[in-house]
Order: structure tokens, then C-alpha cells, then sequence
């Protein structure tokens, strides 16, 4: 094979990822549309683009803009942050089967937010903002605690165990949150009940606000350091003996990625299974090549949670599915299909 | 055929002497740990009453009404399902040789639990015997679905896929139940089944469940020749002359009676089928003629004093029992998980 042939190659595959992330980006269009229509309240496709440009009914507006809108968008931003954040486990361990859900870094989140509810109770309508920042702690927590028991001096990260200590810790943190949430008041019960099964309960422009700086600041960072996930996807020797300083780039996309989570998970809830699927459908249609892959993630992961939302709508109207629900009937089985192909 | 099984069993260890120790110590400290429990609660019953309850009963008595109709169905519970979850575990541990098998982490739990949520949803007013049939065939179902995976792999049923499985098909189906849950309003039901607890058994429960578990029980010590020699690999126990499928398929239908049982008596409980038989094996070595009754024994030790705990960590609230032993149990399933060298590098 002459060099000429490998480079035609390569453009080939760059054309077909950038040709799959604008379906992708052109399918969310597509959903973000259907998706506005759906709910109790009927708008005809007609009535949304009137009420785009402002010539709606004010009942339209307040509909699309203050509860349909905001809703839509951080389904789209949760979805990506997740991919992403997938993305970057499953390079960095090796591991096809790593998702933040099942490694029990959600459940890490979830314990966080739920000890604060609990010893605060008054204050849990307040913080809104505060919400990104308890479930980052909770989830680096629960990152830094699989690191360590995961991690093996000269063989690295140990993808099997990162997987079964993560159920591990995701076992004990749910045991830990029954206990501590039979002390909390029903009201609080309930709320945080919604949020654990992953619905998209922050429906306000206040949650996206929250969310969209983590998103912003964090997805350029992951996507200029994705050579360096490149390296790190081939393992810990070859990595060094490529010139990576391996502790580095690895402690800060692991960083990104638990932000990333800590950040959807805050406003999400425990949506599992999008870190693990959107990844992997990417990979399929644009290859292992990260410049390709996260960004086609991404995307693939705002289109999963936007569809897992809109049919949680649609399905048993007026009743709503939560989304993380729909999102674990579609992506389990996936999961279990690529359980039995894998050589684990 | 007894002269050739002793050939591969002398490589390992047994201890008949600390197992006949067990069994003995193991069920006067059962009795005892039983009239405890009887005596512990809101209202703290002296142990003699609880003796003169038991065997010179006077229905005049508020103790003694108390004693009969609350607490000792429940401790009598607590004992039964702790057997029947630890010998569930260790069956399914030597028939597969997975060290992290446990019906709560295999799928059988999840699997009971939707089942109960269709119950409660489509036909709220079932009977407890109908209830528990439900429960088995949903356990059958989950189970069904992570052996079956298991099955289809491509590697074959490796400890680490089996537990993937189960966790995989556990959150399907936790989902499934969550959503039925969600549009039914059985969410407040289906939440106390999942938490697990002994709280309110009542006589009539304990009579539809207890003969169950035992038959289960009966046919596991039955069983515990073969099961050494499945634990020892499909080849040699096929060279010993063992019908290795038969034998699978007995044993698996043993562990959905007790597993099954268990779970529709107390509701979702895991970790003891998992601890229970390592500690067995540990104490009394690797013949399941002494591991399988030395675990229902101490199976039953565990739920009890667990039981005893719940009801003293937080008074007057009672912690759920199956999240108080999951408290114990994760850890160990951590150093099982960390001590798994298969796959490692």
C-alpha cells in the first residue's frame, strides 16, 4: 500500500464522519421539531414556526418558550455531556462496556444531592446552581474511589474491575440512599424520587443556565485533547512509548468527564445507558478515530435523550414516562447484545 | 462410584468436625438469636416471658398476644429466608462456579418485582398465594434472562459477564417496574416490597411459604453429592459419570423454589446468597454435603441478628433489612471483585 492510497483513505473517512455528524445534528432538528408538538396541549407544526417568529398567541409562547423549549434544550445538552463523558471512560479504560451509569459515578452524584436535601431540607428549592456543583462532588468522589481500587501499579487502569467495582459502589451508594431516605420529609421523598429515575424535572431557562457553562467550557477542552485520547486508547506502554505523559492527559480528561456527569446528572438525574450506547453507535459509523468520534458522541447522545424524552411524552399520554425509564428500555437491551459479542 | 469420588475430593479440603460444630452451635445460637429477636422491640418482652409464652401460652396475656401474632412470625421469617437465600446462593455458586452468583445480583429479585408491579397494577386484589407465583415466575424470568445471555455469549458464562448481565437486565427491569409503577400509582407499594423487610409477616404467609422452602431445602441437601462434583468442572463431573444438564436444570428449579420464596415472603434482598456460602466454604471446606446445610444455618444466624439490628440502629424507625445487609455485603462483594484474577490483564 503507497502513502497516496493511505491519505485518499483517510479523507474518505473524514468525509463519512463529517456526513454522519450532520445527519446527526439534522435528525436532532428533525426530533427537536416533533418533539415541540408533543405534549397535551396540541401545536401544529404551523402554530411553532408562527410562534418562532413572533406571531404566536401569547398561550403559544408561554407554552414553547417557557416549558417546551427549556425542557428540550437540556435533554440535548444532558444527552451530550453523557456521550461525551462515556466517550472518554471507555477510551481511557479500554473498556467498551464503561458508562457512568454502571459505574455507579450517577449513584455517586445522586448520594450527594441527596444528603444535602436530607440535612437541608429548607433549602432545596433554593440552589438550583448549587445542584451542578454537589453532584460533581458526589461523582469525583465516586470516580476517585473506582480509580483507586481499579488502578494497578504497570498495567493501569484495569478495565473488568473499573466495571465490577462500579457495581460495587453503585450497590452500596442505593443502599446507602434508602437508609438515608427514609428520614426525609414526603415532599422531599418525592421530589428527589422524580429525580432519581432521571426525568427531565428542571424545566426552567434557571436549569439550563446551570448546565450550559459546564457544557461550554468543557466539551472544546475534550475535543482539542482528543489525539491524546487517541494515544491513551492504545494502553498504558504504548502510550509511553508514543511520548504521552500518561498521568496527565489522563487525569485531565477524566477530570472533564466527571464534570461533564456530575453536571447532567445534577439536572437529569440518573439517566444510565446514554454514556454507554451513544459512544458506541458513533464508533460504528465513524470508526475509533476520537477528532471523529466525540463529536458524532455527542451527538448521537443529545438525539438518544431528545427521542427518550419526546416518547416519554408521547407513549402514555397525559401520564409522562420519566426519560431515564425510556432511555433503560431502549439501551439495556443494547447493552446485553454487546455483552454477548464482547470477549470479556 | 462412591470409591471414585473420594479420588479428585482428597486434593481439597474438608472439615466434617468444624461443620457437625457448626450445625450444632450454629442452631442453639439460632434458637436463641430467635427468642431475642421475639424479645426486642417497641416493647421489650423479657426472655422468660417469651419461653412461657412459647410453651405455657395464655391468650389473657397482652405479651403473650403479642409475642404469638407479631413477633414470632417474624423471626420465624427472618430464619426461613435467610436459609433459603444462603443455600440459593451457594447451589448456584458451585453449579456455576461463579464466585459472585447471587440471586439478588443475578436478576431474580428484579425479575420478582415486576412481576409484583403487574400484580399490583393490573390485579390489585390477588391473593398471597397467587402473589408468590407471580414472584417465581418473574424470578424464572429474570434468571432466565441473564443465564440465557450467558448462553449465548460467545466466551461462554464467565463470572464478569454473568454479573453484567445481571445488572444490565436487573436496571430493564427495575425500569420496566418503575414505569408500570409511575402510571398505575403502585410506586408506594412496589417501594416498600423493594426495600425488603420481615415487618409484616403474618401466619398465614409463613404456612404458604415455610413447606416451599423446605421441600427447597430438602432437595438442595439431596443435591449437595452432585453439586461437589459440578463444582469440580462439567468435565470431570461428566467423568465421574454425572448427567451434568440434568443435574443443572434440578438444581436451578431448586433455586428458583427458594430464592423465589424468599423473595415474595420479604421482597428484595441481596448479598446474602453471596456472602453466605463463602463463609460457609471457608469454615467448613468444599464438600456440599456440609457447605449446603452449614449455609442455611448460618443464612439463617445473619437475617435474624440483621433483623434484631434494624430495629435497634434507629428506634422507633425500622432501616430496611435488605439495605442494612447490603451495608455489610457490597464491601464483600468488592474483595470478591478484586480477588477476580480471570481477565485481569
Amino acid at each position: 500500500m503507497s502513502a497516496p492510497d493511505y491519505s485518499a483513505h483517510l479523507r474518505k473517512k473524514a468525509i463519512r464522519a463529517y456526513t454522519v455528524i450532520a445527519l446527526f445534528a439534522v435528525l436532532i432538528l428533525v426530533v427537536f421539531m416533533i418533539s415541540m408538538n408533543t405534549g397535551v396541549i396540541r401545536l401544529s407544526p404551523g402554530d411553532v414556526f408562527r410562534t418562532f417568529f413572533g406571531m404566536g398567541t401569547a398561550k403559544q409562547e408561554l407554552i414553547l418558550y417557557d416549558f417546551r423549549l427549556p425542557r428540550i434544550v437540556i435533554s440535548v445538552l444532558i444527552g451530550m455531556g453523557m456521550a461525551v463523558s462515556g466517550c472518554i471512560f471507555q477510551g481511557i479504560s479500554r473498556n467498551p462496556l464503561a458508562d457512568p451509569g454502571i459505574l455507579g459515578i450517577n449513584a455517586g452524584a445522586g448520594l450527594a444531592v441527596t444528603l444535602f436535601i436530607s440535612f437541608y431540607p429548607t433549602a432545596a428549592a433554593a440552589p438550583v446552581f448549587m445542584m451542578p456543583f454537589l453532584a460533581l462532588l458526589g461523582s469525583t468522589a465516586a470516580a476517585a474511589l473506582i480509580y483507586v481500587l481499579s488502578y494497578k501499579k504497570h498495567y493501569g487502569l484495569q478495565p473488568i474491575r473499573m466495571v465490577l467495582v462500579g457495581i460495587a459502589l453503585a450497590a452500596g451508594i442505593n443502599a446507602a440512599m434508602i437508609i438515608l431516605q427514609l428520614r426525609l420529609r414526603p415532599e422531599d421523598y418525592q421530589m428527589l424520587q422524580v429525580w432519581l429515575v432521571g426525568s427531565i424535572w428542571g424545566t426552567s431557562w434557571k436549569y439550563v443556565l446551570a448546565l450550559l457553562p459546564w457544557i461550554v467550557i468543557l466539551m472544546p477542552y475534550v475535543f482539542i485533547r482528543a489525539r491524546a485520547l487517541n494515544v491513551l486508547s492504545l494502553g498504558d506502554q504504548t502510550a509511553t512509548g508514543l511520548g504521552t505523559s500518561i498521568e496527565r492527559s489522563r487525569l485531565g480528561l477524566l477530570a472533564a468527564a466527571v464534570g461533564l456527569t456530575g453536571a447532567s446528572v445534577a439536572v437529569g438525574g440518573g439517566i444510565a445507558f446514554v454514556g454507554l450506547i451513544a459512544p458506541h453507535l458513533a464508533r460504528r459509523l465513524v470508526g475509533p478515530k476520537h477528532e471523529h468520534l466525540l463529536p458524532a458522541s455527542a451527538l448521537a447522545g443529545g438525539l438518544l435523550v431528545i427521542v427518550g424524552d419526546t416518547l416519554g411524552r408521547w407513549i402514555l399520554q397525559p401520564e409522562e414516562i420519566p426519560t431515564g425509564i425510556v432511555v433503560a428500555i431502549i439501551g439495556a437491551p443494547y447493552f446485553l447484545y454487546l455483552l454477548t459479542k464482547s470477549k470479556i | 462410584m462412591t470409591a471414585s469420588t473420594q479420588a479428585p475430593k482428597s486434593r481439597y479440603r474438608t472439615r466434617p468436625i468444624a461443620a457437625t460444630l457448626i450445625l450444632f452451635g450454629g442452631v442453639i445460637l439460632l434458637l436463641f438469636a430467635i427468642g431475642l429477636s421475639i424479645s426486642v422491640g417497641a416493647a421489650n418482652i423479657k426472655l422468660g416471658t417469651v419461653w412461657n409464652s412459647l410453651f405455657h401460652f395464655n391468650g389473657n396475656l397482652t405479651e403473650h398476644q403479642i409475642i404469638l401474632d407479631m413477633r414470632l412470625p417474624r423471626a420465624l421469617a427472618a430464619a426461613l429466608i435467610g436459609a433459603a437465600l444462603a443455600v440459593a446462593g451457594a447451589i448456584m455458586q458451585g453449579m456455576t462456579r461463579n464466585p459472585m452468583a447471587d440471586s439478588g445480583l443475578l436478576g431474580l429479585n428484579s425479575g420478582a418485582g415486576l412481576a409484583l408491579a403487574v400484580c399490583f397494577a393490573f390485579f390489585p386484589s390477588t391473593s398471597f398465594l397467587m402473589m408468590m407465583f407471580y414472584s417465581f415466575a418473574g424470578a424464572a424470568v429474570g434468571a432466565g434472562l441473564v443465564f440465557g445471555i450467558g448462553f449465548m455469549s460467545k466466551g461462554g458464562m464467565t463470572p464478569v459477564r454473568l454479573t453484567l448481565a445481571g445488572a444490565a437486565v436487573s436496571m430493564l427491569l427495575v425500569a420496566l417496574s418503575e414505569g408500570i409503577a409511575i402510571y398505575f400509582k403502585v410506586g408506594q407499594d412496589l417501594a416498600f416490597w423493594y426495600a425488603g423487610a420481615v415487618t409484616g409477616t403474618t401466619w398465614t404467609q409463613i404456612e404458604i411459604v415455610a413447606p416451599w422452602v423446605a421441600v427447597g431445602l430438602v432437595g438442595a441437601f439431596a443435591l449437595s453429592k452432585s453439586i461437589t462434583l459440578l463444582s469440580l468442572g462439567d468435565e470431570v463431573a461428566t467423568g465421574l459419570g454425572q448427567r451434568t444438564g440434568l443435574i443443572k436444570a434440578v438444581s436451578m428449579i431448586f433455586v428458583l423454589i427458594l430464592a423465589g420464596s424468599a423473595v415474595s415472603l420479604v421482597g428484595a434482598i441481596g448479598f446474602v446468597g453471596l456472602m453466605i456460602p463463602h463463609i460457609a466454604r471457608f469454615l467448613v471446606g468444599v464438600d456440599y454435603r456440609w457447605v449446603i446445610p452449614s449455609s442455611a444455618v448460618l443464612g439463617s444466624l445473619l437475617m435474624v441478628f440483621a433483623d434484631i439490628l434494624a430495629r435497634m440502629v434507629n428506634p422507633p424507625h425500622e432501616v430496611p433489612i435488605g439495605a442494612l445487609i447490603a451495608v455489610i455485603g457490597v464491601p464483600f462483594f468488592l474483595y470478591l471483585a478484586l480477588k477476580q484474577k480471570g481477565g485481569l490483564e
